[in-house]
C-alpha cells in the first residue's frame, strides 16, 4: 500500500470515529429543533440546559455516584489485591477467577444478577442500589491495575520494615501504599470511568426517578429530539478533552 | 506478611455476594416459576418459541460486527504500527478520544445523521435518491455496533503489532519471502493472540447490547438483549429472563475456554488482561 492510501483509509476511519461527535457539537449551535437542516448560530439549547432540572439531577447523580463508587472500590479492591497475594497459589488462581467474571460476563447478565440480588434483600430501587452496582462492577478493576505494582514489589521490602519494628498497619500505610500507588491511582481513574460511562448496570438498578446522564440521554431519545441533549453531549466532550489532555500532558512530563 | 490476609476480608465478601451470589440466584430463578417450584418450563420455552430466532439472529448480527470490525480494525492497526512513534501515540490517541464520550451520546448522533430529515437524507436529497430509511433498521444496528466496538478491535490488534520483533521481518525479507508471504506466514500468526481478544472484547457486547438496537433499531429490531430487558422492566418475568441470561452467559465460558491454556503465570495475554490493559488505555497512558 502506498502512503496515499494508506492516509486515505486512515483519514476515512476517523471520520467514521469523529462524525457522530461532530454532528452532535455542531447541531448544538443550530437554532432550529430540526435534524438535517441549519437554521442559524444559536446558543438558545446551552440555556435551556441550564434551566431543565432533570438533565441538571442527572448530571449532579452522575457525578455523585462516580466519586462514592470510585472511593468504594479503590478501598476494597486495593485491600483486597494486598490480601489476595498473601493466599497460597491455588486459593489465589480461583479468587482471581471469581474476580474476572464481571470484566468478561456481559454488562446485561451481571445487571440481571444484581436486580434479582436487591430484590431477594427487599432493597428499595434508588441510590443505594444505583451506587452498590457500581461499586460491585468496577471493584475487579481496582484489584486488576494493583495487582501488578504488588508483584513487582520485592517482598523484603515489607518484611525489613517490620523487622525495623513498624507495626504491619505502619507497614501498610508507609511502606507498601506508597510503592503501589501507581496502580491505585490507575484503578481509582478507571472506576470513576467507568462509573461515568455506564449505562446497562445503572439502567437496571436504579429506581424511583434517580437518573444518571446515560439513562436520562436513554429515555429522552427515545422520546425524540431534544437539542438540549446535543448541547450536553458538546459540554461533556469538551470537558473531558481537556481534562484528559492535562492528565496526559501531566504523566509525560512525570515521565521525563 | 500473612496478616495482610484479613485485609481481603471486604473483597470476599462483595465477591461472595456480587458474584457467587447474585449469579446462583439468576441460576435459581431460570429454573423455577413464579410460584418458586423447580421447573425446566422456562428453558421449554425458549427453546420450542420464537426466542431462539431472536437468538439466531442475535448471533448473526453479533458475528457481521466482529467481522467487519476485523477488517476496518485490522488495516488501521497495522498501519498505525508502522508510523513514526510520535505520529503513532497522537494516531492510538484519536482512536482512543471518541471514547471518553458516553456511548449513548454518540449513539444518539447517529439518530442525527440517519433519521428521515437527517444530515445523510438531506445530503442525498440533490441526487434524487432521498429519502431512504436508514434508522430503524438492522442496518443501522449493526452500523451502530461497529462504530461503538471498532476501537475495542484495534487496540489489541495494535498492541501485539506494535510489540513485534521487526528483526523477524527483515529475516523474512532476506530469505526472500516477498511482503504478501512475510504478512501471511510472518504478521498474521503473530497477531493472532491480538485479534482473538479483539474478537471477543466485539463480540461478547454485540451478542447481549440492548441500548444500541433500542437507540437505532426502534421496535423493528430486537435482539436477544431487548428481550431479557422487556422480561424485567415490562412484563415482569424475571424467572424466563433470568433463564436467558443463562444462556447469554454459555458465550462467556466459551471465551473463557479459549483464554484457558494460555493462563496465568504464562506470559501470554489473556483476553481478561487485554481487556483491563485497553481499558486502562482508554483511561490514561495513551
Amino acid at each position: 500500500m502506498s502512503k496515499f492510501w494508506q492516509r486515505l483509509y486512515m483519514g476515512l476511519i476517523f471520520g467514521f470515529l469523529y462524525a457522530p461527535i461532530a454532528v452532535l457539537i455542531v447541531f448544538s449551535f443550530n437554532e432550529g429543533k430540526t435534524r438535517g437542516s441549519w437554521d442559524g448560530f444559536s446558543l438558545t439549547w446551552y440555556q435551556q440546559l441550564w434551566q431543565d432540572s432533570e438533565i441538571l439531577s442527572a448530571v449532579t447523580n452522575t457525578f455523585l455516584v462516580a466519586i462514592i463508587t470510585t472511593i468504594a472500590a479503590t478501598i476494597i479492591g486495593t485491600l483486597g489485591a494486598i490480601g489476595i497475594e498473601q493466599y497460597r497459589s491455588k486459593q489465589k488462581t480461583l479468587i482471581l477467577g471469581l474476580n474476572q467474571i464481571p470484566v468478561i460476563n456481559p454488562d446485561i447478565v451481571m445487571a440481571v444478577g444484581l436486580m434479582v440480588l436487591y430484590r431477594s434483600l427487599d432493597l428499595d430501587f434508588g441510590y443505594l442500589t444505583l451506587i452498590l452496582g457500581h461499586i460491585a462492577f468496577t471493584v475487579p478493576y481496582v484489584v486488576l491495575s494493583v495487582l501488578p505494582k504488588l508483584k513487582q514489589m520485592p517482598r523484603s521490602l515489607p518484611e525489613a520494615a517490620m523487622d525495623l519494628g513498624a507495626t504491619p498497619m505502619q507497614t501498610l500505610w508507609q511502606v507498601i501504599i506508597p510503592y503501589i500507588r501507581p496502580g491505585i491511582i490507575s484503578g481509582a481513574l478507571m472506576a470513576f470511568t467507568l462509573s461515568i460511562d455506564d449505562f446497562v448496570i445503572s439502567f437496571f438498578t436504579t429506581g424511583n426517578g434517580v437518573e444518571t446522564i446515560s439513562t436520562m440521554v436513554f429515555s429522552m431519545a427515545r422520546r425524540g429530539i431534544n437539542p438540549k441533549i446535543n448541547a450536553l453531549s458538546a459540554i461533556i466532550f469538551v470537558t473531558m478533552l481537556v481534562l484528559m489532555l492535562i492528565m496526559n500532558i501531566r504523566t509525560e512530563r512525570a515521565k521525563r | 506478611m500473612k496478616t495482610y490476609k484479613r485485609a481481603a476480608a471486604p473483597f470476599l465478601l462483595w465477591a461472595a455476594m456480587f458474584i457467587i451470589i447474585s449469579l446462583v440466584m439468576v441460576l435459581y430463578y431460570s429454573f423455577t416459576n413464579e410460584a418458586g417450584q423447580l421447573t425446566l418450563a422456562n428453558f421449554q420455552r425458549f427453546f420450542t418459541g420464537s426466542t431462539l430466532g431472536t437468538l439466531w439472529r442475535s448471533l448473526k448480527v453479533a458475528f457481521l460486527t466482529t467481522v467487519i470490525c476485523l477488517i476496518l480494525g485490522y488495516p488501521l492497526a497495522y498501519i498505525i504500527s508502522n508510523m513514526k512513534v510520535n505520529f503513532r501515540t497522537t494516531a492510538i490517541m484519536l482512536v482512543v478520544i471518541p471514547m471518553w464520550m458516553n456511548f449513548l451520546l454518540r449513539t444518539y448522533g447517529w439518530v442525527t445523521i440517519l433519521s428521515k430529515n437527517g444530515i445523510l437524507n438531506s445530503l442525498l436529497r440533490p441526487l434524487g435518491i432521498a429519502p431512504l430509511d436508514l434508522l430503524y433498521t438492522e442496518g443501522a444496528v449493526t452500523l451502530g455496533m461497529v462504530y461503538n466496538f471498532l476501537p475495542f478491535m484495534i487496540l489489541p490488534i495494535y498492541t501485539v503489532l506494535e510489540k513485534m520483533d521487526h528483526g523477524l521481518l527483515e529475516a523474512a525479507a532476506d530469505l526472500g519471502a516477498n511482503k504478501w508471504n512475510t504478512f501471511l506466514k510472518v504478521i498474521l500468526p503473530l497477531s493472532l493472540p491480538g485479534i482473538a481478544s479483539g474478537v471477543s472484547m466485539v463480540f461478547i457486547p454485540a451478542i447481549s447490547t440492548f441500548e444500541i438496537t433500542a437507540l437505532l433499531g426502534g421496535n423493528k429490531t430486537n435482539l436477544i438483549g431487548n428481550v431479557i430487558e422487556q422480561q424485567f422492566t415490562v412484563t415482569g418475568d424475571w424467572n424466563y429472563g433470568s433463564a436467558m441470561s443463562m444462556i447469554l452467559m454459555i458465550f462467556l465460558v466459551i471465551s473463557l475456554l479459549f483464554s484457558r491454556n494460555e493462563d496465568t503465570d504464562n506470559e501470554q495475554p489473556t483476553p481478561t488482561h487485554v481487556m483491563t490493559e485497553e481499558r486502562r488505555r482508554e483511561v490514561i497512558d495513551v
